[in-house]
């Protein structure tokens, strides 16, 4: 951009070159919109310490119903922790993939990633149905609603996050790597890194110290 | 004075840069890292060997950790010039995480401990949700 083009709309002052920008103008497309998917993602995480805080003030509130060291299985999330851990990792290497302009190996790492964050979401589903068939559902007792938001809203985030998954391998397929489709894997994978971060604090803060002797 | 390449001024978040650790390296590292720190907090949470009442602040800390390795070497948040406001809406985004955890845990804390006007109307355990 020119600074004639720059002061036209607004980005210098007249007679003046100290805008802070320089007389670069706006930074690219592909800077400013992984920018602003980032500020959605740390707007997500203060969702999250919302439900967070819901938890850790209600987990003692169980109405004499069940309480965590009796519902929570530390194998189940193990293996859960491992296959979100490991889509993650899976992410980051379709990303250099798609860097690198290797449509096959794009395809096959976003499937795994996929594949992987499929099988996480099978466990928790099978641990939420086994849950409330022995009748520990969420409107047993003020500790359970807050386990399910907290935890179901992370599952939420993972079922959105496979639906977009498999979006973008179709853009990928279908359109190659145009710089507005790889903006997007981008942001996926910022959305999935993002995700597994939460799923830190939830396997620490609920399962691991729910489960303390 | 010429203007740096625009590119190079700023990074995208989740966007590698340039660095002494290849990006693929960095993710291995990052994954290596990660299983280390998971391993621990099972292991801190498994075992009878440590000091019991310390163990749930020892798995916080581990989680923070995982969670800095995370942003490090699969975000790639990194302290470097070009990363300067990916960095500042970090911080901007984890102070009003810990303002809202820490706030609303302390608050209710207090409440419960301190209103109790009738031990059996404040025990949460017997409460309705």
């Amino acid at each position: 951009m020119t600074t004639s083009e720059a002061s036209t709309i607004g980005l210098t002052h007249g007679g003046s070159e100290d805008t802070g920008l320089g007389n670069r103008g706006p930074q690219s497309k592909n800077i400013v919109v992984p920018y602003g998917f980032w500020l959605f993602v740390l707007s997500d995480m203060v969702l999250f310490s919302a439900l967070f805080a819901t938890y850790a003030s209600l987990v003692h509130a169980t109405n004499g119903g069940p309480v965590t060291s009796q519902l929570f299985n530390r194998t189940n999330v193990a293996i859960e922790t491992l296959a979100l851990l490991i889509s993650s990792f899976i992410c980051g290497l379709a990303v250099i993939a798609a860097k690198r302009k290797e449509m096959l190996w794009t395809l096959i790492f976003l499937f795994l990633t996929g594949f992987f964050g499929f099988v996480f979401l099978v466990i928790e589903l099978t641990e939420f149905a086994g849950m409330i068939a022995i009748g520990a559902g969420p409107q047993r007792s003020a500790f359970l609603s807050a386990f399910f938001t907290l935890v179901g809203c992370h599952g939420a985030h993972i079922t959105a996050g496979l639906l977009w998954i498999g979006t973008m391998m179709a853009q990928i397929w279908a359109k190659g790597f145009q710089p507005h489709v790889t903006r997007r894997l981008l942001c996926l994978s910022v959305f999935w890194h993002a995700l597994d971060i939460i799923w830190v604090a939830i396997f620490t803060i609920v399962y691991l110290i729910g489960t303390l002797p | 004075m010429t203007e740096p390449d625009l590119e190079l001024m700023n990074v995208a978040p989740g966007e590698h840069h340039d660095s002494m650790l290849s990006e693929t390296v960095s993710y291995v590292v990052g994954l290596g890292l990660a299983l280390l720190l998971t391993g621990i907090s099972f292991w801190v949470a498994s075992t009878t060997s440590l000091w019991g009442p310390g163990v749930a602040t020892g798995l916080v800390v581990l989680a923070i950790a995982q969670m800095g390795v995370h942003l490090v070497f699969f975000l790639h948040i990194t302290s470097g010039p070009d990363n300067t406001n990916n960095v500042l809406a970090l911080a901007f985004g984890v102070m009003i995480v810990f303002l809202v955890m820490i706030g609303t845990i302390w608050i209710m804390a207090h409440m419960n401990s301190n209103m109790g006007v009738n031990p059996q109307l404040m025990n949460l355990q017997t409460q309705r949700g």
